[in-house]
């Protein structure tokens, strides 16, 4: 499908990347992958394990060269020199990266002195940070002794203390509660207004659909779609989803359904489950009687509200459940 | 401009506190060329005269050790901690990066150097000593040990390989470079060796400020160490542009 949407030119576009090839050895990372960031705006790389989300970071912030393709950030070049944008972004790397000897505050000092902040600044921004971040009380202990979603929270810190234009989010909320990662969700969601664009990846549906402005579905080195969330979101929209319970009659009743209602769509999820999908409401009452006369005795109905996360198994044929088992592993292990 | 420098200072200050400031490090400066004159001393059984022979190969070799040692750590142990990636995401070049880091290294290998003099001067004399040229030719030799370290620390990726390889090189020079034994006792085949290593050059400026006794043209040592800095400080750079941004 072709991109429908064009470049931002008004405001100006902040990131273009045209056709970045990285292959390791046999493995091709990155094929011919483009995209373009608008100011202000929230992108989002959302793919499995592999897909090559990391690789885009690093080639993007100049830790990895791309075989070939182009990159301009800010209007700068950066397919030639991968340094030339390096003080505009800021980069929170998939993992905690930070110093473990050093406490959190000073942690935050360094990070702002490599970008040439001066010291009276330095120090209060990092009081600002450990602030919003609620991580006042715990400024002053080392880095190490840090549990996962502190460490997480700091690093985040970390990425915006030299109010990057453009920050970086390798997976912003992997391995850590619910809680902090809602928090971390929203001190992100709260950036673009101050003029922060971020490029942001993840393997979470849900927040992906929630932070991101556009999003591109990457799997396997290529990008399979690149939209707004709206437009993703459009050819579901006005869909009803009705989830049916009828137990182990799932086959039989699908069938009697679909005779009688040819206008909707049913599947079969499993012996006990059918799935119907229309444009119109669905109402539950006929089908409860129907399913009543062919002696089809219905457990339970439930409505869906339709999500990218149907888009996303539609255009890229994954499952969205591997998605969500890979992350759910990466939590088990964190 | 000022605001690369910020980043050096800070970057130097924070491996001076994590790295070269902590007590293991200061102890070991202390003990490490005292241990060396000690042996001497024991082994030929001679008198406090010998420390003009001896100083030049102390003050070396305890640049060369405190110098190299701390790069496998500064840098390889950062690199493998994935910290050092903040250092090459930040807006500073390549080369002032590099230099940032080496920096304190040197510094840590001049201040050892210092500490066999301190030492000497409670038994000798050594107002006859030419301190306009130790001075830069101890730095000169700091910054060519430190390059060296530099250079291993990112040809290998573990830190235990980082020593391992470090003292492939060292031991051999404690023997090569005219520390101890003058290279003319060398068994001829050995000789051309001496040459491939910085500290031979290095030692001779020590040993014609201390006692006039240098083989070679001092101008000649100084200019063949600074290119030795030269060739370590850019390769080191060209292998991380190879190998870690990948
Ligand atoms: N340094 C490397 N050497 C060899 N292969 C690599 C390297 N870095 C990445 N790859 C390979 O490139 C592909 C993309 O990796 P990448 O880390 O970009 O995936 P990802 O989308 O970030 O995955 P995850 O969700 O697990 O973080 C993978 O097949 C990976 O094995
Ligand atoms: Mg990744």
């Amino acid at each position: 499908m072709p991109e429908m949407i064009s470049k931002d030119n008004n405001d100006g576009f902040l990131i273009d990347a045209v056709k970045l090839t990285k292959k390791f050895g046999d493995i091709t990372a990155l094929d011919e992958v483009s995209f373009f960031l608008n100011k202000r705006e929230v992108f989002g790389f959302l793919g499995p394990n592999g897909a090559g989300k990391t690789t885009t970071i690093n080639i993007l912030t100049g830790l990895s060269r791309a075989d070939s393709g182009r990159i301009s950030v800010a209007g700068l070049d950066c397919t030639k020199n991968p340094k030339a944008a390096q003080h505009l972004i800021g980069i929170v790397p998939d993992e905690s990266n930070l110093y473990p000897e050093l406490t959190g505050f000073d942690n935050l000092c360094f990070c702002a002195s490599l970008y040439g902040i001066r010291k009276e600044e330095r120090k209060k921004r990092a009081a600002e940070l450990l602030d919003l971040f609620g991580l006042k009380q715990a400024g002053g202990r080392k880095f190490a002794g840090y549990s996962k979603g502190m460490k997480r929270k700091l690093t985040i810190a970390a990425g915006i203390i030299h109010h990057p234009q453009i920050l970086f989010l390798d997976e912003p909320t992997t391995g850590i509660d619910v809680a902090s990662a809602r928090q971390i969700r929203q001190l992100i969601s709260e950036l673009p207004e101050k003029g922060t664009t971020i490029f942001l990846t993840t393997h979470y549906i849900e927040e992906a659909e929630r932070l991101c402005d556009r999003i591109a579905f990457i799997v396997n080195g290529k990008i399979v779609r690149t939209d707004t969330v709206e437009n993703l979101l459009q050819p579901v929209k006005g869909k009803q989803i009705m989830l049916l319970s009828v137990q182990g009659a799932a086959g039989k009743a699908s069938a009697v359904l679909a005779d009688a209602f040819p206008d909707f769509n049913f599947q079969y999820v499993s012996t006990d489950q059918i799935r119907i999908e229309a444009g119109t409401d669905i109402h539950l009452a006929p089908f409860v009687r129907l399913l009543d006369e062919h002696g089809i005795e219905l457990n339970e109905a439930k409505r869906q509200v339709p999500t990218l996360e149907d888009i996303f198994v539609n255009v890229t044929g994954i499952e969205a459940k591997i998605l969500r088992k890979e992350s759910d592993k990466k939590r088990g292990q964190a | 401009m000022k605001k690369k420098w910020i980043a050096f200072w800070n970057i130097l200050l924070k491996d001076m506190r994590s790295y070269y400031l902590k007590p293991p490090n200061i102890s070991w400066g202390i003990i490490f060329p005292i241990a060396w004159i000690g042996m001497f001393f024991i082994k030929t059984g001679r008198g406090v005269e010998d420390v003009f022979d001896l100083l030049p190969g102390v003050i070396s070799i305890s640049v060369l050790f405190g110098t190299t040692s701390m790069l496998a750590v500064t840098v390889t142990f950062e690199k493998k901690a994935r910290s050092f990636e903040r250092l090459l995401l930040a807006p500073v070049s390549l080369n002032f990066l590099m230099f940032a880091k080496t920096t304190g290294a040197i510094f840590f290998g001049a201040v050892n150097a210092a500490i066999p003099v301190i030492f000497s001067l409670f038994l000798v004399d050594l107002s006859n000593v030419s301190w306009g040229i130790i001075v830069p030719a101890v730095v000169l030799i700091a910054i060519a040990s430190a390059f060296l370290g530099l250079f291993v620390a990112v040809t290998v990726s573990e830190v235990f390989e980082a020593q391992t390889f470090s003292n492939f090189l060292r031991f051999p020079m404690v023997f090569l470079c005219g520390l101890f034994f003058p290279i003319a006792s060398l068994p001829f085949f050995l000789r051309p060796l001496s040459y491939v290593f910085p500290l031979t050059y290095g030692v001779d400026i020590l040993r014609g400020a201390v006692s006039g006794k240098n083989i070679m043209p001092l101008g000649l040592d100084f200019l063949i160490i600074i290119c030795f800095c030269l060739i370590l400080f850019y390769a080191s750079i060209k292998n991380i542009n190879k190998k870690w941004i990948t």
